[in-house]
């Protein structure tokens, strides 16, 4: 209980950080699957941008895509393209949208919605298999300048 | 260990010899050089042509998880279907009576596996497996039940598989079965969890793609219970749609739930005419 309390207090403070200009799951404005504005107002760290799409426990993007930039770091799936020459397929905008929810640009895709937090069936607590205490808890599989991070290391990949 | 590989590499080399093609995602698999396995084979009607062919898990893995399922003798899942002979010959419980005392040899229950989960027509409703093995030991002979993922249950499961080994699948799914296997088909190509994925999105789209290091199969239970290697042990196949289910960042079924028990009718039942095939080694 103790411990509950102490992290919910320290979400708090987090969001409270997290700036004012961050646009909320439910307040991405899509056009066309593309999302103009920025989701945070901070530009995207390209470097960060790898963690999250190498890292398990976060985008976990190369499960899925083959990335030859990223070769150094196994190991890259087949079930998604190749997203080699994505920047010169895609602008800004649209890859912002894309990886803030691919089912607005691909129906129905079997790409997971990384900024999102509610219409699912049987939602878990992260791996655990359990259910979560309470189900409006559940935080967006990104967060939103992690989604800009990822948008800032997609558009250096030209062919 | 160093032993074991190089046993194996051995093994591959002489066999490799002596027929061009040791074990690829084209090859038969014969277990001991008697049993015939169908691996792969013409898709069952009702699964409206969303697979053509069916195939194996068998022949998604590497050539040294295939070998080792090739020879009794090779197959770690083996000494569990030993433990489970026994456990089959042993009296337990008020009746004092084993397995033995009623179907005599594990053979006699030959085509057992290839047919469940099925409509039990005194309970009412489908029965898998375990509910007939557990079914025995509390009414019979009157001895406990068993956990449904218990190393006894698992064990024998295992032996039940290896004595249907080589029959096709024909697990019933119309009759008063019909309505468990729509329940289990809705499951199917429902998109659980955060991730949103089906098993379909898995097993039926992306069969045979890799997704990170794993070699995606088409997710069939004909080779159940499998001896993960992973694990070192025998996984039930309620475990395993556990699994992959949690891997969905969702919350899973209980082992042994209504929903899984309608899942894996079927589940089963896409690998209609294939072999049964456990226990099995997968990775
Ligand atoms: C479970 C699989 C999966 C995961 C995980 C996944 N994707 Fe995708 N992605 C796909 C598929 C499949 C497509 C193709 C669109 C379609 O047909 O659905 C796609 C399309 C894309 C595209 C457009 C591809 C192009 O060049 O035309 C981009 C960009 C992309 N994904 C980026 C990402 C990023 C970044 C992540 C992680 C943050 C990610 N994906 C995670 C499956 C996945
Ligand atoms: C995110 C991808 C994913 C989803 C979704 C998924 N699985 Fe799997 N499944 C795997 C992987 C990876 C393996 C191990 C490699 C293989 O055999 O395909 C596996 C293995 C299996 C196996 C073992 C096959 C064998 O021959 O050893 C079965 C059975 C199975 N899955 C059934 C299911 C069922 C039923 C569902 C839905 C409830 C499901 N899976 C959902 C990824 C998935």
């Amino acid at each position: 209980m103790r411990t509950a309390l102490a992290s919910v207090v320290a979400l708090t403070l987090c969001v409270g950080v997290a700036q004012a200009d961050t646009i909320t799951p439910e307040d991405v404005m899509f056009d066309y699957g593309e999302v103009a504005q920025s989701l945070t107002g901070t530009p995207g760290d390209a470097a960060n941008g790898i963690k999250v799409m190498t890292n398990r426990g976060l985008g976990n993007c190369i499960a899925c895509h083959q990335v030859t930039a990223l070769e150094e770091y196994p190991y890259h799936g087949e079930v998604g393209p190749s997203l080699d020459g994505a920047g010169d397929r895609w602008t800004p905008e649209q890859l912002r949208g894309i990886v803030a929810n691919a089912k607005e640009m691909f129906p129905d895709s079997i790409m997971p919605s990384f900024y999102k937090r509610s219409g699912y069936i049987r939602v878990g607590d992260a791996f655990t298999g359990k259910a979560p205490a309470n189900e409006s808890d559940i935080t967006t599989l990104l967060t939103a300048q992690e989604i800009e991070d990822v948008v800032a290391f997609l558009v250096t990949l030209k062919d | 260990m160093r032993k074991a590989a190089l046993h194996v590499a051995a093994g591959v080399l002489t066999l490799a010899a002596a027929a061009p093609a040791l074990a690829g995602e084209n090859d038969p698999l014969i277990i001991n050089g008697q049993i015939e396995i169908t691996t792969r084979t013409a898709a069952p009607a009702h699964l409206d042509g969303h697979l053509s062919e069916i195939r194996s898990g068998w022949t998604f893995r590497t050539d040294e998880t295939q070998v080792m399922q090739m020879d009794d003798f090779d197959n770690p899942a083996m000494i569990y279907v030993d433990a489970a002979t026994d456990a089959w010959n042993t009296v337990e419980g008020s009746a004092d009576k084993s397995c033995a005392s009623c179907h005599e040899g594990p053979e006699s229950l030959a085509g057992f596996r290839a047919t469940t989960p099925k409509w039990n027509a005194e309970a009412g409703a489908v029965w898998t497996q375990e509910m007939y093995v557990n079914n025995c030991r509390t009414e019979r002979m009157g001895a406990e039940a068993w956990d449904w993922n218990g190393q006894d249950m698992r064990n024998m499961t295992a032996l039940l598989a290896s004595v249907s080994r080589g029959m096709p699948v024909n697990v019933a799914i119309d009759g008063p079965a019909a309505e468990t296997w729509e329940k289990g088909r809705e499951m199917y190509y429902t998109r659980f969890g955060q991730l949103e994925l089906s098993c379909a999105n898995c097993h039926e789209d992306n069969y045979d793609n890799l997704i990170r290091a794993d070699h995606l199969s088409q997710g069939q239970i004909n080779a159940f219970p499998a001896y993960r290697l992973k694990d070192t042990n025998l996984v039930s196949v309620h475990n395993r749609f556990r699994g992959c289910i949690r891997d969905t960042r969702a919350a899973t079924f209980a082992v042994g739930s209504p929903e899984f028990i309608a899942l894996e009718l079927y589940v089963a039942s896409r690998g209609n005419g294939l072999s049964v095939e456990g226990p099995s080694v997968r990775n």
